[in-house]
């Protein structure tokens, strides 16, 4: 594969969250703000990128009894030393974001790339895959966030501390009182509706645009069959 | 894999010494990690807890290290706690200035909310806080102090003589706003705020003048 188009599969037409919907458990429970959206599709990125690099080193040579064993140890233990280092130096954060940090290891998406993708490609297209699967997945997670936060709280960007440090200027803007949010964006059925409006839109423009669906038909994934 | 000329045996252990390899390798990647990061994380847990006494005391002078001037009492009756409970004691110049505790409001609307609270040596509250709850965003969580100032109520209260009478929310006769539209939530935290004081009032002499004990 071109570096070209696995950079457009992952943003787009093979994009995680609104095309093979993996990882949608994290994806909407962590997205009610723009900070923790980008928190975790960042931590999520670092993991997909890592792992595809090892597993693509690793993967050709491995007896296939123990292929998924292997890809499951690799990625925990990748996951544990990102969680580790983020309650090391980004504690808030890794307090915002909870038990969604540790189980990135349950994220479909890892072991899924892992297996379909990195342990078949050479090195370089593993890495990139990483990145722009794990790419597709953070616009996702931030654009849910986003909307989320600007309808529930009336702010946007009003936890980025959590990434940036406190004690620096307050970020992120408000644009009126959170007592006059539309509580349904911050729970969890209004994650499920705006991830519903946000599939209905892939969808549309998929409809009217020949070339993304000849694109999703050429990578060969089967969209929207494996969920977590 | 079908052309290899191995016997299954052979091709089983290799799997499984293959297998162990990479075991070891990510344990040691992990180990590496935990040692490179364990000061820091420490560092980070101490800084997070004592911030949070600070939010109780409300700025009170002390002069000790409270994560080491503890008390662990047993068969004590907090509320919601079923184990050994543990006190903080603030001191300025050796003398108690007041005594954190952190009860547990088992009642909430959606489980547990596990509260901390500062009590002056003469029974007085100098701050409420909740610490962890699960309850209904925009309903429940004005019990968090960024939310709402519900739980400054609270400070400058004390048990007093008729106390089981007088904590409780309006409502249910007592002496307490109940927030509208969650009032098991409110129920919840001032019955527990008002069993703690009595709690610290049987035990007083013993939380404010035993000597700490040495965490194991």
């Amino acid at each position: 594969m071109t570096p070209a188009a696995i950079v457009r599969a992952g943003f787009r037409d093979q994009n995680p969250g609104l095309v093979q919907l993996l990882g949608l458990c994290p994806l909407l429970a962590v997205s009610t703000s723009l900070g923790s959206g980008l928190g975790l599709g960042l931590a999520t990125m670092v993991v997909l990128v890592a792992s595809n690099g090892l597993v693509s080193l690793v993967g050709r040579s491995l007896p296939a009894e123990i292929r998924i064993a292997v890809f499951v140890l690799l990625i925990a233990a990748l996951v544990t030393t990102v969680e580790l280092a983020l309650a090391a130096w980004l504690p808030g954060l890794h307090t915002a974001l909870g038990i969604f940090l540790p189980l990135i290891v349950t994220n479909c998406l890892v072991l899924a790339r892992a297996e379909a993708f990195a342990s078949r490609q050479p090195v370089g297209n593993a890495l990139l895959d990483g990145f722009a699967m794990g790419g597709g997945f953070l616009v996702v997670l931030v654009a849910l966030g986003s909307v989320r936060e600007v309808l529930g709280r009336g702010s946007l960007g009003g936890d980025l501390h959590l990434l940036l440090g406190s004690g620096g200027p307050t970020y992120g803007l408000h644009l009126f009182g959170e007592q006059h949010g539309f509580l349904l964006a911050l729970l969890p059925p209004g994650a499920f509706i705006l991830l519903g409006l946000g599939l209905a839109w892939r969808q549309a423009r998929k409809a009217t645009d020949p070339a993304a669906a000849s694109g999703a038909a050429v990578t060969g994934g089967k969209p929207g069959e494996a969920t977590s | 894999m079908a052309a290899s000329p191995e016997r299954p045996a052979h091709r089983t252990i290799r799997a499984a010494m293959v297998l162990a390899a990479v075991a070891i390798a990510a344990f040691g990647l992990v180990a590496v990690v935990h040692e490179l990061t364990r000061d820091r994380i420490a560092a980070t847990e101490r800084a997070r807890e004592l911030a949070r006494f600070d939010q109780v005391l409300a700025g009170l002078p002390h002069d000790n290290d409270l994560l080491a001037d503890t008390l662990t009492l047993r068969d004590a009756e907090l509320p919601g706690s079923t184990e050994a409970v543990t006190a903080y004691r603030a001191r300025f110049h050796g003398q108690p200035v007041a005594v954190v505790l952190e009860p547990v409001a088992p009642d909430g609307y959606a489980g547990a909310i596990r509260l901390l609270i500062a009590i002056a040596p003469d029974g007085t509250i100098l701050g409420v806080r909740a610490l962890s709850h699960r309850e209904t965003p925009g309903l429940g969580d004005f019990i968090d102090t960024r939310k709402s100032d519900w739980m400054q109520q609270f400070t400058g209260k004390s048990a007093g003589s008729s106390a089981a009478a007088r904590w409780r929310v309006r409502k249910d006769g007592g002496e307490f706003d109940q927030y509208t539209g969650a009032t098991i939530t409110s129920r919840a935290v001032v019955g527990t705020v008002g069993s703690t004081l009595e709690f610290f009032a049987r035990h007083r002499d013993e939380l404010l003048a035993a000597p700490a004990t040495i965490e194991p």
